[in-house]
């Protein structure tokens, strides 16, 4: 082939692929998301409908990975000057990615731009304000929000001849009945945001001085180091130890294993994991509310919001913006917001998503998928907003891994504690200091 | 003997060029702009940062599970490297003397070598995870009740034996073709002097495998510190937990999980130190005593 011959090819290509995107008009928007498996089906399903509801945007999905990974990727390709138009941020790196001054446009600002309607209060109470800055200006907008909730096998609670317990006080008082009938009575996924960061809000007490954090990162201080949280930590080692709960380690799936086959009657899990569990399940299976110590707090206060927002990341053209704005519209329509959580467990962010799934009679049918937005509406304190700490995931990796020492014997819950309050705190004083 | 000279003198340096242009590239600038970041504190963003001084060393060497990761590491690499280098030339040995069906059984042994390391830790993984891994049921059946990612112990030993396992194959390919080159007519002479196969090995063919062992323990040592990155992160499901990490890991935990670059690239500044030294210590005071003829 002759030099000429190849050059005008490519020019006849450069000039096919210039009139192909320019007869496709619509304005193209990436979308960075941490949903694996059936959740990220679900994830496809919500954009392929999005845009086949429209012609002017386009919404492109990608994986990438664990939670974490995906916001490692977000910063980096924020550096590098090729951040996706939205990332799915988790709860853990919200101090971060809010903390970074100019990294996101707010979800308020955004969809005020675009011209749409945007009033705080369609939103369910828990998840209004655990995104928002200190003004209260929502920054990111609330995705896949979940809450721990206790999950029982119906089974092995007749076999007991026992009630699902409301408190741990309760707890006690079944475990060794469950016990007998030959389960694992209890197990749990997530000791730092189960054990830990819900314990704090369920109780009604401060997880953190300037407000929990969200007064700013500069002087903030873990208030981990309680009595309540230690008594708790110390009753978990006495059951661990009396085989009235188990534990397998750090690992999500490992925990919640032994409730999926049966083993365990009870597992504390995510109120996402509802429509997992309901194809992995053969037994019937019902949920209710984290329990909490009735010697604490009288009734119980409501929980943290779990689980992820969609942030939409600076410098981006506003057409784009528009789209992203557009997208989020249609996203917390009641609609959509009613498919997700039916599909997921996921709670329905507003308040209108909650009416039609109610009159829909979904908690008809399935009682259980109705438990974490009820849990999260409960009659809340001062404390159980939400928090903001910065270096977060480290922080967690420090109380599970002090954890993994008081379960096996390494350290006293005394000792525990202490490490967790020193290592968090200097790790939130260096936190203060990155935003320089 | 003619000394070769080029008629440019500035050729060999051309020559040199694209090698040295990946070195500063993939290394020199990176590894500059690591011993920068260790001196702040960072907006992961970029946004902002606070010039630190050696706080973020001074952190990370005073943090008690820092000199946790350290203390594991220092015996993982041991204990690794040992096995490793160990099994195979025991392998090597018996393999070099089968006669008949040698190439089969060579071949057996070789065959993990062909595995990708991801898929290697992911087969090792499974065999020990504490549900339904095989080798986790064996230990049960035996009375030990391991349990992977909660046991900092049974964790540590599961990570040695994927890593050794991994490992194996490729240390005996060299001993064995290390084997294979020891003179014939040595191996005559030392047998019509002495008797014992043993001590024969130790005092003849042992000294002679010298060079390949050398060039091995450096392979084994970097392989133990650095390679196993893969297996480790398999074996924790990305979870460390109360779990044993090496040093490597923990840069890659609080840098790439935790945002924390300051920490980070101080850890990796230490690492960088630390190979510095190791390399050091391998080639000016073991390699004296190893003879290549």
């Amino acid at each position: 082939m002759s030099y000429r011959t190849t050059a005008a090819r490519i020019v006849a290509f450069a000039a096919l692929a210039t009139t192909s995107t320019a007869s496709f008009a619509a304005t193209e928007v990436s979308w960075w998301h941490a949903m694996g498996g059936r959740l990220g089906e679900v994830v496809n399903e919500i954009s392929a409908n999005y845009n086949a509801s429209q012609d002017v945007c386009q919404l492109t999905p990608v994986y990438k990975g664990t939670y974490e990974e995906t916001l490692t990727a977000g910063i980096a390709a924020f550096r590098a000057g090729e951040q996706p138009n939205i990332i799915q941020v988790f709860d853990a790196g919200a101090a971060t990615i809010i903390g970074a001054k100019g990294a996101v446009t707010p979800a308020e600002d955004l969809l005020k731009d675009a011209g749409a309607d945007f009033d705080i209060n369609d939103y369910i109470a828990g998840v209004r304000y655990f995104y928002a800055d200190t003004n209260g200006k929502m920054i990111g907008m609330p995705f896949n929000s979940s809450t721990p909730i206790l999950y029982y096998n119906e089974e092995a609670l007749n076999k007991a001849g026992v009630q699902p317990p409301k408190t741990w006080e309760e707890f006690e008082a079944i475990a060794p009945k469950l016990k007998e009938a030959g389960y694992i009575p209890l197990t749990q996924s997530h000791l730092p945001w189960i054990f830990t960061e819900n314990f704090m809000s369920r109780h009604d007490l401060p997880f953190a001085t300037n407000a929990n954090g969200y007064e700013g990162a500069e002087g903030t201080e873990i208030l981990v180091n309680n009595d309540a949280i230690k008594a708790h930590f110390s009753k978990v080692k006495e059951w661990l130890d009396q085989d009235l709960f188990a534990w397998y380690g750090t690992g999500w799936a490992d925990n919640q294993k032994p409730f999926q086959e049966g083993e365990a009657a009870m597992w504390l899990g995510s109120s996402g994991s509802f429509g997992g569990l309901m194809k992995a399940t053969e037994f019937d299976f019902s949920a209710t509310y984290l329990p909490y110590w009735a010697s604490v707090h009288e009734t119980g206060t409501n929980t943290f919001i779990g689980g992820a927002a969609l942030f939409a990341m600076s410098g981006k053209p506003k057409a784009e913006n528009d789209c992203v704005a557009n997208f989020y519209s249609y996203l917390t329509s009641p609609e959509v917001q009613y498919f997700w959580h039916k599909e997921t467990g996921y709670v329905p962010i507003t308040n209108a998503a909650y009416e039609l799934a109610q009159q829909d009679g979904h908690y008809e049918r399935f009682p259980a998928a109705e438990i974490g937005i009820q849990q999260l509406t409960l009659p809340g304190g001062e404390n159980t907003k939400g928090y903001r700490m910065g270096f977060y995931v480290q922080i967690r990796d420090v109380m599970n891994r002090e954890y993994g020492k008081i379960f096996s014997g390494e350290a006293s819950v005394e000792e525990a504690f202490d490490t967790i309050e020193e290592e968090s705190n200097k790790l939130l004083g260096r936190f203060a200091k990155t935003s320089g | 003997m003619k000394r070769v000279q080029f008629a440019n003198p500035l050729m060999p340096y051309m020559l040199l060029l694209p090698q040295l242009v990946i070195v500063a590239v993939f290394f020199l600038w990176p590894a500059a702009e690591a011993v920068r970041a260790s001196f702040y504190l960072e907006d992961p963003f970029g946004f902002g940062a606070t010039f630190v001084g050696f706080d973020n060393f001074t952190d990370a060497l005073s943090s008690s599970d820092y000199g946790r990761t350290a203390r594991f590491t220092l015996g993982f690499t041991a204990v690794t490297a040992f096995f490793s280098l160990a099994i195979a030339l025991l392998l090597a040995v018996k393999a070099d003397s089968v006669i008949r069906g040698a190439s089969s059984y060579r071949t057996l042994l070789m065959w993990v070598y062909a595995i990708a390391p991801p898929v290697a830790g992911l087969i090792g993984v499974m065999l020990f995870d504490q549900h339904i891994g095989p080798l986790s049921e064996m230990a049960r059946f035996l009375g030990w009740d391991m349990q992977i990612g909660v046991n900092y112990y049974d964790t540590a030993f599961a990570m040695v034996v994927i890593s050794v396992w991994k490992q194996v194959p490729i240390n005996f390919i060299f001993f064995l073709s290390g084997l294979q080159s020891v003179p014939k007519s040595v191996q005559e002479a030392a047998a019509i002097d002495c008797r014992s196969g043993t001590r024969r090995f130790w005092t003849v063919t042992f000294p002679l495998l010298a060079p390949t062992g050398f060039f091995l323990l450096i392979i084994n040592i970097t392989y133990a510190l650095f390679d196993t990155f893969g297996i480790i992160d398999l074996v924790l499901k990305g979870e460390p937990g109360n779990n044993p990490v090496t040093l490597v890991y923990k840069v890659f935990l609080d840098g790439f999980r935790g945002n924390d670059l300051g920490g980070s690239s101080a850890q990796s500044v230490i690492l960088m130190i630390l190979v510095f030294v190791l390399t050091v210590v391998q080639f000016r005071m073991i390699e004296r005593r190893v003879h290549y003829n």
